[in-house]
């Protein structure tokens, strides 16, 4: 599996992070040489092996449905930076 | 009385508790020491009025017999756990002037006992990287200079700022993270103490994250008794954190009783790597011959996928943050850079608010996670990590700690490893696979390099038995015997 300047560029673009032109061609080459060393995990034999999901041996917690946070919508939009009358203020989406 | 800033914890406790000194007196001592220090950069932002007044208040609370477990002590912080109203960075662009409005888990714990907050420290931006050469806020330096040379050197990452300000006495101890050695490595690159507990020990609750299943904090101190002292303080169940483990905190001090007789310590033989220093196997040897002298009773044993651990981890690590990540797009904190539209906005403030390293590892991350591609890496990787896990598994039968080498080799020059990212992430090859495995480690100093460089050794243990690797680790650092200092250059 080989990236080539238009997958990185379409990567780039399912990451939200704008690559310039320019930069696309060697951001290629480096993430290819990261990729064909991880490639060496496939001499492992992993028939029959269940996917690590959990570090430590537990299970997930339950707790009750209850609401036990909340209520301070200042500190919330605190660090916006763009805020409205106490919600978060962003380019209009719909024309 | 600026020699106050030389003292351990455990010193400077049994101080404060004599009356010999104040709380104000140790945090006046620190912040002159921070301040001839600042050409190593070690620290992001100095809260000064805060460990002025947070020493004010211990002192009072000390005479009135209200005594925590770090009662006066300074400390810093990894900028990497929100502290509130104080500026948190993860020493990147993207989180410019972002003040958190909470206290992290640990962070509190450590105020609950008493400890007095110096300042927030550098690292690699996001805890991505192993030489602190990824902040935005600059380089960190290492206290640490080779014999031969006057040559700036790296004080490893992540924790680099944490380490830096531990071994130049500019704090007494300082919090560190842990995704793939981010604490032991900086630790045996500046010739401290550095332990990463088992994953689950500590509250991840208020800490930036990296990669969720892999980021646990830890102490960072100049002794093993400190760092015993320092996590017991740290760590704890947290109903915020769902993978925080409800159990009850050992007296870690106490475990430090300098007895290992018939211990069983396991020397895998995969980390006896081609190419590693011989001044790394050497002080190898001699740490087993110390444990052995010591009454631990030495086995060889086998982790036959060792030499996957890091492949698993350029995955799995990168994938996860990719994932954590996402959450800054320009909307809630941080940095925001205009676009035409919403999409526009979001692509132009993470392509100018990350850094090269941080943008390589998101993309990394988003390829091995899209559709077509997510069996072929992060599944299969997830796969390999479970073996990974298994090869310690299958070891703690018959052993009850590892000993290896930290690092493949001492400190490093800026820029000596930049240019090729692998030949940087080979770095973390001893650390990583008990990270992936969730477990223990700490990281002691053992020696000297031929150049004068402090060199560490590890020892991991079982899970939740830090008990065990910390008096391991006691008995290691004292046959060590580690007395050996930086010169303070940075006085001028």
């Amino acid at each position: 599996m080989s990236l080539d300047k238009n997958t990185v560029a379409k990567v780039a673009n399912l990451a939200r992070i704008r690559v310039e032109e320019k930069d696309l061609e060697p951001m290629a080459s480096e993430l290819n040489a990261i990729l064909g060393w991880i490639e060496q995990l496939s001499e492992v034999n992993t028939d029959d092996v269940a996917p690590m999901t959990s570090v430590a041996d537990m299970q997930l917690r339950w707790r009750h449905d209850e609401i036990t946070d909340g209520g301070y919508q200042a500190e919330i939009v605190a660090n916006a930076p763009s805020e409205e009358e106490g919600f978060f203020a962003v380019p209009k989406v719909i024309e | 009385m600026s020699d106050l800033t030389k003292l351990k914890i455990a010193e400077a406790r049994d101080g404060l508790k004599d009356g010999k000194f104040s709380s104000r007196e140790l945090i006046a001592a620190h912040l002159t020491a921070m301040d001839s220090a600042r050409g190593m950069n070690a620290y992001i932002t100095e809260t000064l009025d805060k460990a002025v007044d947070g020493a004010t208040q211990s002192d009072d609370r000390r005479a009135k017999g209200d005594v925590g477990k770090l009662e006066g002590i300074p400390l810093a912080i990894k900028d990497l756990f929100c502290t509130k109203g104080v500026l948190t960075t993860a020493a990147s662009h993207i989180l410019d002037g972002f003040k958190p409005q909470y206290e992290s888990t640990v962070t509190t714990n450590l105020w609950n006992e008493g400890a007095v907050m110096l300042g927030k420290v550098n690292l690699d931006e996001f805890a991505m990287g192993s030489s602190n050469e990824t902040s935005f806020y600059g380089n960190v330096v290492n206290p640490w200079r080779r014999t031969t040379d006057d040559q700036p050197l790296v004080p490893g990452g992540s924790s680099g700022g944490s380490a830096s300000a531990v071994a130049s006495n500019i704090a007494m101890g300082a919090t560190g993270t842990d995704t793939g050695g981010s604490i032991r490595q900086p630790a045996a690159f500046t010739g401290i103490v550095g332990m990463k507990p088992t994953y689950g020990r500590c509250s991840r609750w208020g800490v930036v994250a990296f990669a969720s299943s892999l980021d646990q904090a830890g102490p960072m101190t100049r002794s093993v008794q400190d760092a015993a002292i320092m996590l017991e303080a740290m760590c704890g169940f947290d109903p915020k954190d769902s993978t925080s483990v409800d159990m009850a905190v050992p007296n870690f001090e106490a475990a430090l009783t300098g007895d290992i007789r018939g211990l069983k310590v396991g020397i895998p033989k995969e980390y006896r790597l081609d190419g590693i220093s011989s001044e790394i196997s050497a002080l190898w040897e001699k740490g087993i011959e110390w444990l052995k002298n010591a009454g631990a009773e030495i086995v060889d044993i086998s982790l036959p996928h060792t030499k996957y651990a890091l492949p698993a981890y350029y995955i799995i690590a990168p994938a996860e943050a990719s994932s954590n990540l996402a959450r800054y797009d320009g909307v809630r904190f941080g940095l925001r850079v205009e676009g035409e539209d919403l999409d526009d906005m979001y692509s132009k403030t993470r392509g100018e608010g990350f850094g090269e390293e941080v943008k390589r590892r998101l993309l990394i991350g988003t390829y091995a996670l899209s559709a077509g591609y997510y069996d072929a890496y992060y599944l299969k990787a997830q796969k390999v990590r479970a073996r990974i896990a298994e090869d310690f598994k299958q070891a703690y039968k018959s052993v009850d700690v590892i000993l290896t080498p930290t690092t493949p080799s001492a400190a490093f020059a800026f820029g000596e490893k930049g240019d090729d990212p692998l030949e940087m992430y080979l770095n973390d090859v001893f650390t990583v696979p008990a990270s992936l495995a969730g477990l223990p480690g700490i990281s002691v100093p053992a020696g000297l390099s031929a150049d004068g460089l402090p060199l560490g050794l590890q020892i991991l243990g079982r899970p939740f038995d830090e008990e065990t690797v910390l008096r391991a680790a006691g008995v290691l650092e004292k046959a060590a015997d580690f007395t050996a200092t930086p010169t303070d250059w940075w006085r001028g």
